[in-house]
């Protein structure tokens, strides 16, 4: 190969070759975000780098076990203080299944059918979050379990505080998870103060969740706490979403425009909890609409 | 080795009648190895303001090696690279291929000049080359509708910037490596 002088082996010029890649480039982008004709090209590509992830997360794996090491010397503290927690939790787990047997109990004294039982929990698998991203512009993060571990895609995945986001990308031994801070990401969610249902969007930037299309008199304030409404079946209903904090009223505009910032942070913590949620069919499906109705 | 061995024998080729500073033709498996660790080195995880401060190592190795051996750097490899980079980063698919096609067609038009210069004086031109890369990822972000990063997203073209010169330095360390014991 050497023998040949390189001066004399020139192929096309590298304007010739960038031309090639990048309409090359444009055609995948356009694939991509448009048609998505080849949806396995991208776990293939991601199986490939799976095992460079994963030696990438190493040293965070030798981090996290210094912590471990460290956070050792101080079980017995935080053992007492879980405890406490677990108790005070468990009283309000308590009252909860008091007050829904009292809910019930009520429902049926008014002669309203029952909630629609949407079964929430039944398995919640924790993740590491393996990668975020560098850019800004692409709200999504990278789990550690995958279609191996049982991961389906559009599952709901929350933290400590509330909804993270939700499963878009499937791969053998990770996935990728949409936070509700993309522009094309929608939640059905409530204000909790008044029951007002609505939909949180996402606006693209990375504290920030917006509701759109509420008229200029609605009734909602600042710091309100909108929760998941449990309606279109991906979300558990009653998880934290966003508290809002500012209220934009423009005359000359029909909507307010109303901007909450997200409760949970998948840039706080490394683990989340994956939720896979199965919607039992509610038994009589034409009394759905009194349910509706009879609500609050 | 089959490889180290067909370095060695290149080298002390040359260094019978050539002097130091003439075109070593780099070990493929240097450029395989230093191109797989920067990929590794682009996927640690981090947060925040490292995150922001850590420049594209994928972008530093492809310049190197396109601007020091532009016979071996295709921009083939560029652009699965780029491919590998969009899924691990959970982007558009192509917009990194793109990005580091133009950095290597970039390299290649200008490494001509690049080299006359040492590496300290080259840092600033791959700056602005990291630079013109970042902007394309953001445009291709943005006519795809997300909303433009704040200023402090480019600060990793300059920090780019800052490691070329121990970059280079390494990797030509790195090469080097063979004929020093047998020039003694």
């Amino acid at each position: 190969m050497e023998t040949v002088p390189p001066f004399f082996r020139h192929g096309p010029g590298p304007f010739a070759r960038l031309f090639v890649f990048a309409l090359l480039s444009c055609i995948l982008i356009a694939e991509d975000t448009r048609f998505k004709y080849f949806p396995h090209l991208r776990q293939s590509i991601g199986v490939i780098i799976f095992p460079l992830q994963r030696i990438a997360y190493f040293p965070a794996d030798i981090v996290d076990s210094i912590e471990k090491f460290i956070a050792s010397f101080y079980l017995l503290e935080e053992n007492e203080k879980l405890r406490q927690l677990y108790l005070e939790s468990r009283e309000q787990l308590l009252t909860l299944h008091a007050l829904g047997s009292e809910n019930n109990h009520l429902r049926n004294l008014l002669g309203a059918v029952r909630q629609i039982e949407t079964q929430t929990k039944t398995k919640a698998v924790l993740a590491d979050i393996l990668y975020t991203p560098r850019d800004p512009f692409n709200h999504k993060i990278t789990l550690n379990k995958g279609s191996r571990h049982h991961i389906e895609l559009g599952q709901a995945v929350i933290d400590d505080k509330g909804i993270v986001g939700q499963i878009t990308q499937l791969y053998p031994w990770s996935s990728e998870v949409t936070l509700i801070t993309d522009k094309d990401h929608l939640v059905p969610v409530q204000v909790l103060r008044n029951g007002i249902r609505s939909i949180v969007t996402g606006t693209g930037k990375n504290n920030e969740l917006a509701l759109r299309f509420l008229s200029l008199n609605t009734d909602v304030q600042r710091d309100d706490l909108l929760v998941t409404s449990g309606i279109g079946g991906v979300y558990p209903p009653g998880i934290p979403v966003a508290i809002v904090q500012r209220i934009e009223q423009d005359s000359g505009d029909d909507f307010a425009l109303i901007i909450g910032t997200p409760v949970a942070g998948a840039d706080r913590n490394k683990q989340v909890l994956v939720l896979s949620l199965i919607p039992t069919e509610p038994t009589d499906s034409s009394e759905t609409p009194v349910i509706e109705s009879g609500k609050n | 080795m089959n490889p180290e061995r067909t370095n060695q024998s290149n080298s002390t080729k040359k260094e019978n009648y050539l002097g130091q500073d003439v075109y070593v033709p780099a070990n493929n498996w240097l450029i395989a190895g230093s191109l797989v660790a920067a990929l590794i080195l682009n996927f640690i995880p981090l947060q925040d303001d490292f995150l922001m401060l850590r420049p594209d190592f994928i972008a530093l190795a492809i310049a190197y090696w396109s601007v020091n051996h532009p016979q071996k750097m295709g921009m083939g490899i560029a652009f699965g690279l780029g491919l590998m980079m969009d899924v691990g980063n959970a982007g558009i698919l192509g917009q990194y291929a793109l990005a580091y096609c133009v950095v290597v067609y970039l390299t290649l038009v200008f490494g001509r000049r690049l080299r006359l210069f040492n590496a300290l004086q080259q840092a600033p031109q791959i700056g602005f080359t990291f630079f013109i890369m970042q902007s394309i990822i953001v445009l291709i972000a943005l006519s795809n509708g997300a909303s433009p990063p704040d200023w402090s997203y480019f600060l990793a073209s300059a920090t780019g910037a800052l490691l070329w010169a121990p970059a280079s330095f390494v990797l030509m360390r790195l090469q080097k490596q063979k004929p020093d014991p047998d020039a003694l």
